[in-house]
């Protein structure tokens, strides 16, 4: 309450775009949600072709994120703490995807990784295997748009936690790994978290880098987004059913996280913990 | 007082930031206000991309100071986006489906203009040995066909079915330059797509006549949103003409 009396009333100039950006947001969402033919949501729900494809969303979208830990965390790691030649050119590279059209990603990836692609034609020549068409190629083309999100998240909140107890650790003895697995990481621990969040969540709407690297074909490549466009096509009302199936799914897991873990003051918390 | 000092330039900031935005809209309106009495919007299955861009030249040398925008697209995007109000002037889709969601968009009764054939291609190579629609039964080769929403999706459907193929393709391409692109690529070993876009592919594929001939057929119709009736009736003239169907049939459209 004192806040507010050293502070004085919020400015019209912030809180009047504030309530057209949220204005601007919820809109097209209440708009779904009035547009939905429910009627037909529960016998959508029953459908293989539907279910196979949520099914398939969510292990892709999980697999991203377990990518991201695996190859992300250490990439992180390095970018915050050592300083090495070319580390800005490298992190302007980890952003890139960012930036990049997701059909592009598509397209770069056939390159790259197709059947006569850079690395994918040495690959199929010497054992035969093949990407595309793959369950494993939609994780691929999910960890290539969600990476980057992870490490600046992570870079992010290893910097902010600062060298300062890394070199407490060393000081008393403790090795750089020894250091980073118990005190480096836990520090970080909000970072990696929401790191992990946007990743899952970049990776669940990936749609297009998805269809023009991995194809699309139930059960094995084809993900909810690449099922609401296909629908989409040819009845917009079923897509809309689809969409909100999508739309109440990942709300419904972000409620669920939020409650857990992504509580506004959970950095502190975990600070204090480290020092006590 | 230093703080109102300090707010002062960020309120005009925002305040720009509020209202920059709406100038950019209005100009944009502005200018398209000016360039509508001379711009003809036709709205055109992918599968048209290349015949219509020529048609479009062709329309444009014969009106002096009319330019025609192509909008391409899935015949079924544009026929509802057709439907909803977007703006344009004709509307040619890839089947005759497509063109019944339309609805009450078209201003008059849809002619059709020219047929396209299903085809399979392979990569120029053929590095599976494909032979035939037969050999997509085989389990080394990897084909691919449009997705049922899409007309050459329901087509090759009906291609599969005729020839007895009961292997299911890699991936349903979203629409027939994709499938194309997935063999053109070499990524798959085989594809149902249309005779033009195997004759606009050129040397990167092979291409094999199926058995049955599945034919789709192209309807046109002027739009009832349209601002220039006669230029866009002009337009669905010129497409139907004896110039139009030379236009198409070197493309690799047959007759309607």
């Amino acid at each position: 309450m004192s806040d507010r009396a050293t502070l004085g009333r919020p400015p019209a100039l912030l809180w009047v775009p504030a309530a057209l950006a949220v204005v601007f947001l919820a809109v097209p969402l209440l708009a779904l949600v009035l547009a939905t033919p429910w009627s037909s949501l529960l016998a959508d729900l029953r459908s293989p072709d539907v279910l196979a494809a949520l099914r398939l969303s969510a292990q892709t979208s999980l697999a991203t994120v377990v990518a991201c830990l695996v190859l992300g965390t250490p990439l992180a790691w390095v970018l915050a703490r050592v300083d090495f030649p070319g580390r800005g050119l490298v992190r302007a590279l980890v952003t890139v995807p960012l930036v990049l059209p997701p059909v592009v990603a598509g397209v770069a990836l056939i390159a790259a990784l197709g059947r006569s692609g850079l690395v994918g034609g040495p690959l199929d020549a010497a054992t035969g295997l093949t990407l595309p068409f793959t369950t494993a190629a939609v994780v691929v083309a999910h960890t290539f748009v969600s990476l980057p999100f992870y490490v600046i998240s992570v870079e992010g909140a290893l910097r902010s936690a600062g060298e300062g107890f890394d070199e407490v650790a060393a000081g008393l003895g403790a090795t750089r790994w020894y250091t980073f697995r118990r005190v480096t990481l836990p520090l970080a621990l909000p970072g990696v978290v929401a790191g992990s969040v946007l990743a899952w969540a970049r990776s669940l709407g990936e749609f297009g880098a998805t269809v023009t690297f991995a194809g699309n074909y139930p059960g094995t490549t084809q993900t909810m987004p690449s099922r609401i466009y296909a629908v989409y096509l040819a009845d917009p009302e079923a897509a809309r059913t689809l969409a909100m199936i999508l739309l109440l799914v990942s709300v419904g897991v972000l409620a669920l996280l939020r409650n857990r873990w992504l509580t506004t003051g959970a950095a502190p918390r975990v600070g204090t913990g480290v020092v006590a | 007082m230093p703080l109102p000092r300090t707010r002062r330039p960020l309120g005009a900031a925002l305040a720009a930031l509020v209202v920059l935005p709406l100038a950019a809209c209005g100009s944009d309106a502005g200018t398209t206000g000016g360039d509508d009495a001379r711009t003809l919007t036709v709205l055109a299955a992918a599968s048209l991309t290349g015949t219509f861009t020529e048609l479009a030249e062709q329309f444009e040398a014969e009106h002096e100071g009319v330019s025609v925008d192509l909008v391409l697209d899935s015949s079924g995007t544009l026929a509802d986006q057709a439907a909803q109000g977007a703006p344009g002037d004709v509307l040619a889709t890839a089947d005759t489906a497509s063109m019944e969601r339309a609805g009450d968009a078209r201003a008059d009764d849809p002619a059709v203009f020219a047929t396209n054939e299903l085809v399979l291609v392979t990569p120029a190579a053929n590095p599976a040995g494909v032979t035939g629609i037969a050999s997509l039964d085989d389990d080394a080769v990897t084909y691919v066909v449009c997705v049922e929403t899409a007309p050459c999706g329901v087509l090759a459907a009906q291609a599969l079915a005729d020839a007895g193929v009961t292997r299911e393709p890699a991936s349903l391409e979203r629409d027939v330059k994709a499938t194309l692109a997935r063999v053109s690529e070499d990524e798959a070993d085989a594809g149902l797509v249309y005779r033009t876009d195997a004759r606009a592919a050129g040397a990167d594929v092979a291409t094999f006549d199926l058995p049955g001939s599945l034919v789709t057929a192209y309807p046109v119709t002027t739009l009832a949103q349209s601002a220039h009736p006669d230029l866009a009736a002009e337009f669905v003239d010129l497409v139907l003409s004896e110039a139009g169907a030379d236009v198409l049939g070197a493309a690799g459209f047959g007759p309607p």
